[in-house]
């Protein structure tokens, strides 16, 4: 029975294909598709710059529309959501850590964390924010602005942010992108202790190969084919 | 989480973190700068009403020629009004065997509700007006009487004396200088008295029948002193009417009118500026939230909760900016009314809180017209640009925003200039200005992006800065051009309006008319101003008629029942003049003016008059003059100048027609207040004539014109300080472009001074350019408002355009400069890290 509910995808895609119109020719980005990824895995997809990785991260968060092909995310096919609903399911089901953090500067680090919580009128939104912020190491850190923190810092309070609202698949875009490699190891040890801790799916964009062998799986994109 | 508590957190938030400065900033200047000039303006508006209705000593009188009924005094004393009777009549007086005929006026107590009666010292001891003077406790006595100077000589009186007036014998206790409602209409300038109204019933003088004036003054709060007047307009007889200063004195009425135009103008200035700095501070607070909308959509936040959440956000941030403006507004024209003690006589009355509620719906209403398109723009940035920050925002929305905020704009302007036309002249003049100088704007963009090639370092590169923010450039421009216009327009052409203001009505301006001149007496009147070395006035020939036929069709008062102020026209008997030219002060509305030398009965009349007894161009008009009858045609509808002091007719027709009708002449001239000796002489040498003296009321107009001037050069320093929130909005709106430009111009090794040479030519260019459309905007603007609001002959400055474009250099240079010292300064790692 928990196996079976270990191995059913929370994430599946079909045919997904996004072509972009650039002057007098069409620019196939992502070329059918098809990928699945199970609850309590951890799937890197890894290719060169260039190779669609971004643009399918944006697709399977529901970001961005497919020119053809279907995101099944927590058993709902996502294009068939108009976007404010599926602002409500990324809300209730996705995580985000971005390359370039993404944390709102007029916000302190505490705040930022609480805003998901706080958009999705969650009680307890501080206790949480406080609890995670501990967790990442930054209890001494709740009050300061993004500005006042180093790189590898606001990546902590990014990654609290992105498990604030304990989701069932955390999102990660290149997160170690805009770090040095010191820090870049602490953040990805963080994340997948925290990934662990809550049972949460991750799917980890990277063009660090060393950094996508500690997923469970790779899926390698080149030229918006899947290679393998 | 309510959006509206999420909504104020986050506003707490960004306030806190110094997100909301510019905006904030240009909200506050905005709301306080209005309130000040509201209230202020409201103020002084008040005090020169106040100051004036001491022309007429009261706020309002009631007249009548017979007793007043009980009910006016009850009403005005139920409003909490003050009030004070006059009663006025011929009567003789005498002294022993010497008597004369003297204006007995017969007062209660409180009298005169407003200004002061000034008597001659008793410690004086020549007891003529020039000596020393004091203001009167009270009003006479019972049993006594106050006489002025010329009752005084003429019966050989001195204090102490007994006189009998009527059927009584009153005690001379005090000599008048002045009374304030002694200069109101045309007075004859024989002598005069003053009574208690107690002894009036004992003279035996009020009989049925007698020449009486009956006057019930009437002074207080302006709502209440409106309150009345109301009511009382709906209770009047024939034999009964209103007077306000305005109906009282048109030249008082139109200078008040011209002062409040001025002032309103002074405030409208302010939201013109106003508004260009919150369009601008809008515009930058737009795209420094686009990143942190897309972070919220990527966290779930719907559209309509986004929209919520910044619809709250703005409101609230309405309220408490626009609350904070009304306060600094109402302490700042507390301190204003402080330094200006002595700027107006009176007191100045306590401001009514209109301003501020005004300056709450300004900022209100300019920051949601603004924002509001923003916010709807806001809740559509794609979610995506978390992971692709290129992706951004259509502009369509943000040109709907500035046509919101214009529409919202107009339509405060045409509420706050409570005045359809100034207001729609503002609005147009605002709006084809903005449509001009943005297209202006964008074809000298792309001109002069084309020169900079030929430019040479720093040029070349703020040429291609200018064009490639080509959208930003032009509004930035526009907004710098609005906001230096409407400074030309306050400094340099309401300097030249003001001066033109003064122009009109000179210090030698006449003082003094004499009406009744008869033909026989040109001669020597004109030997008599040779004497005095009085440079001969002009003389105007005047007929006295009754219009009895419109259309050939017979008017009689009764017609004009309904309309108390028509009805007395038709009763009295109109002046009527003839020339061959308008008079300067008169232009021609309707119509045009008769050929020299016609002889055809046609007719220029006065449209406020004509407006009144219901008469247009093409109407014949008979008049009743001594006997006969004469008919003209109405072949123009001319604007009078009222508050020039010229002699003026409402009738004139061609020379040649009235020339064998019973005529008078009449003429104006400046007596120098060392002079006055001569018009006793010309009393004496020509009873018959009659002397009017307005010296009062053209004091109380220089002065009226002085204090607004005044009172707008303060108000000015608001919006100077508005205009500095237009320039620091302007300069931030381009801020964290240039920040980031800064970084990556370093780090390719470009030195701080190459840069902020760079940045310095795009500045330059960006205010020379905002300069010149200044110049053009607030010529254009001047010419408007001053030839068809303030009705003055606006000459061209040349200097302007000078002016304009050195401001503009300068000021946006300087601003500019010093507001992109921080983004040369920080270190370029540091910047190109957060931006990521």
């Amino acid at each position: 029975m928990l196996d079976h509910l270990v191995k059913q995808p929370i994430l599946w895609t079909n045919a997904l294909t996004k072509q972009v119109n650039t002057g007098d020719k069409q620019l196939t980005i992502l070329q059918d598709i098809d990928l699945q990824v199970n609850a309590g895995e951890a799937v890197a997809i890894i290719g060169a710059s260039g190779s669609g990785k971004s643009t399918l991260l944006g697709l399977l968060a529901g970001l961005d529309l497919p020119t053809s092909g279907k995101v099944h995310l927590d058993d709902v096919d996502i294009f068939t959501l108009d976007e404010d609903s599926r602002a409500a399911l990324r809300g209730k089901v996705l995580g985000f850590v971005f390359q370039s953090f993404q944390l709102l500067p007029a916000l302190t680090a505490i705040e930022n964390v609480m805003l998901p919580l706080e958009l999705s009128a969650a009680s307890h939104a501080e206790a949480t924010a406080r609890r995670l912020l501990d967790r990442v190491g930054l209890a001494m850190r709740l009050h300061h602005y993004p500005k006042q923190l180093s790189g590898g810092e606001q990546q902590r309070v990014a990654i609290a942010r992105a498990f604030a609202t304990d989701p069932k698949l955390l999102l990660a875009d290149e997160p170690t992108g805009n770090l040095d490699s010191a820090t870049g190891i602490q953040i990805i040890e963080l994340m997948f202790e925290l990934n662990r801790e809550h049972g949460t799916t991750l799917v980890l964009v990277t063009h660090d190969e060393a950094l996508s062998q500690r997923c469970s799986r790779q899926i390698r994109l080149a030229d918006g084919r899947l290679v393998q | 989480m309510s959006h509206f508590k999420l909504s104020f957190r986050m506003l707490r938030r960004d306030w806190r973190a110094g997100e909301l400065n510019v905006l904030v900033l240009a909200l506050v200047i905005a709301v306080s700068g209005m309130t000040t000039v509201g209230f202020f303006a409201d103020r002084v508006e008040l005090a020169l009403s106040r100051e004036s209705n001491q022309l007429l000593g009261a706020d309002l009188l009631v007249i009548s020629s017979q007793p007043l009924p009980e009910h006016y005094a009850d009403e005005a004393d139920r409003l909490g009004l003050a009030i004070s009777t006059v009663t006025k009549f011929p009567s003789m007086i005498s002294n022993g065997e010497n008597n004369l005929l003297a204006e007995i006026k017969a007062v209660t107590e409180g009298y005169p509700l407003r200004g002061r009666v000034y008597l001659a010292s008793r410690t004086s001891k020549t007891q003529t007006p020039q000596s020393e003077i004091q203001v009167a406790a009270g009003i006479p006595q019972p049993g006594t009487i106050w006489v002025d100077e010329k009752l005084m000589t003429r019966l050989d009186l001195k204090r102490g004396d007994w006189v009998d007036v009527g059927d009584i014998q009153l005690t001379v206790t005090e000599l008048i200088v002045r009374e304030p409602d002694h200069s109101v209409g045309f007075i004859n300038m024989g002598p005069r008295v003053m009574i208690n109204a107690a002894d009036l019933p004992d003279t035996g003088l009020i009989q049925q029948g007698s020449r009486i004036a009956y006057h019930l003054m009437v002074a207080g709060e302006i709502k209440e002193v409106q309150q009345f007047r109301d009511w009382a307009e709906t209770q009047l007889t024939k034999a009964e009417r209103i007077e306000g200063i305005r109906d009282a004195r048109p030249e008082i009425k139109a200078a008040l009118e011209r002062a409040e135009r001025f002032l309103s103008l002074a405030a409208l200035a302010s939201v013109v500026l106003a508004a260009a700095a919150i369009a601008l501070a809008v515009r930058r607070f737009t795209q420094r939230h686009l990143d942190g909308c897309a972070v919220m959509r990527s966290l779930g936040a719907s559209q309509r909760q986004l929209f919520y959440l910044y619809w709250y956000y703005f409101i609230a941030l309405g309220i408490i900016a626009s609350s904070l403006g009304c306060l600094i507004g109402f302490v700042s024209q507390e301190v204003l009314t402080h330094w200006l003690t002595g700027l107006v006589e009176t007191a100045l009355p306590w401001p009514n809180g209109l301003p501020a509620i005004q300056g709450m719906l300004i900022g209100l209403v300019l920051l949601l017209g603004f924002a509001l398109p923003p916010i709807l723009n806001l809740r559509s940035v794609p979610a995506l640009r978390v992971l692709r920050r290129d992706i951004g925002l259509s502009n369509a929305h943000s040109i709907t925003g500035y046509l919101l905020g214009l529409a919202a704009l107009s339509l405060l302007f045409i509420w706050k200039a409570e005045d359809l036309k100034l207001g729609l002249y503002i609005v147009g003049g605002f709006i084809s200005a903005i449509a001009i100088f943005g297209c202006l704007g964008w074809l000298l963009i792309k001109a002069l992006s084309g020169l900079r090639h030929q430019a040479g370092g720093a040029w070349r590169y703020g040429l291609a800065s200018i064009h490639r923010r080509a959208v930003s450039s032009v509004l930035q421009a526009v907004a710098l051009g609005l906001g230096l216009m409407a400074l030309l327009v306050l400094t340099l052409i309401q300097d030249d309006l003001i001066d033109d203001w003064h122009a009109s009505l000179p210090p030698d301006a006449p003082n003094h008319f004499l009406v009744n001149i008869q033909a026989d007496q040109l001669d020597s009147l004109h030997q008599f101003f040779q004497q005095y070395a009085i440079e001969q006035p002009p003389l105007f020939p005047m007929v006295r008629g009754r219009l009895i036929k419109i259309n050939g069709k017979s008017v009689s008062p009764e017609d004009y029942a309904h309309d108390l102020h028509a009805e007395r026209h038709i009763r009295r008997e109109f002046n009527l003049s003839w020339a061959s030219q308008p008079a300067l002060d008169n232009r021609v509305v309707q119509g045009s003016w008769w050929n020299e030398g016609t002889n055809e009965p046609v007719l220029s009349i006065e449209q406020g008059i004509a407006k009144t007894i219901g008469v247009k161009l093409g109407d014949e008009l008979t008049y009743d003059i001594a006997g006969s009858h004469f008919s003209a045609k109405i072949t123009s509808l001319r604007k009078v100048d009222w508050d020039s002091f010229h002699v003026n007719f409402f009738v004139v027709v061609p020379t040649g027609l009235l020339e064998n009708y019973p005529v008078s002449y009449i003429t104006s001239f400046y007596v120098p207040p060392t002079e006055i000796a001569m018009i006793h002489d010309l009393v004496r040498e020509f009873p018959n004539i009659l002397v009017v003296d307005v010296a009062v009321v053209i004091n109380q107009v220089q002065q009226m014109i002085q204090q607004v001037s005044q009172a707008i050069e303060f108000v000015f320093l608001f919006t100077l300080l508005a205009g500095f929130a237009v320039l620091y909005a302007a300069i931030a709106s381009t801020q964290d472009e240039r920040i980031y430009e800064a970084a990556i111009f370093r780090a390719l090794g470009a030195k701080r001074e190459q840069l902020s040479r760079a940045w310095a030519a795009e500045f330059a260019i960006l205010g020379g350019l905002s300069g010149l459309f200044a110049a053009a905007g607030a010529s254009a603007l001047g010419y408007v408002i001053g030839h068809h609001v303030l009705r003055l002959d606006y000459t061209f400055n040349p200097w302007i355009w000078l002016i304009g474009f050195l401001a503009g250099v300068i000021g946006v240079l300087a601003a500019g400069l010093l507001g992109t010292r921080s983004a040369l300064s920080s270190p370029p790692l540091l910047t190109l890290r957060k931006i990521g």
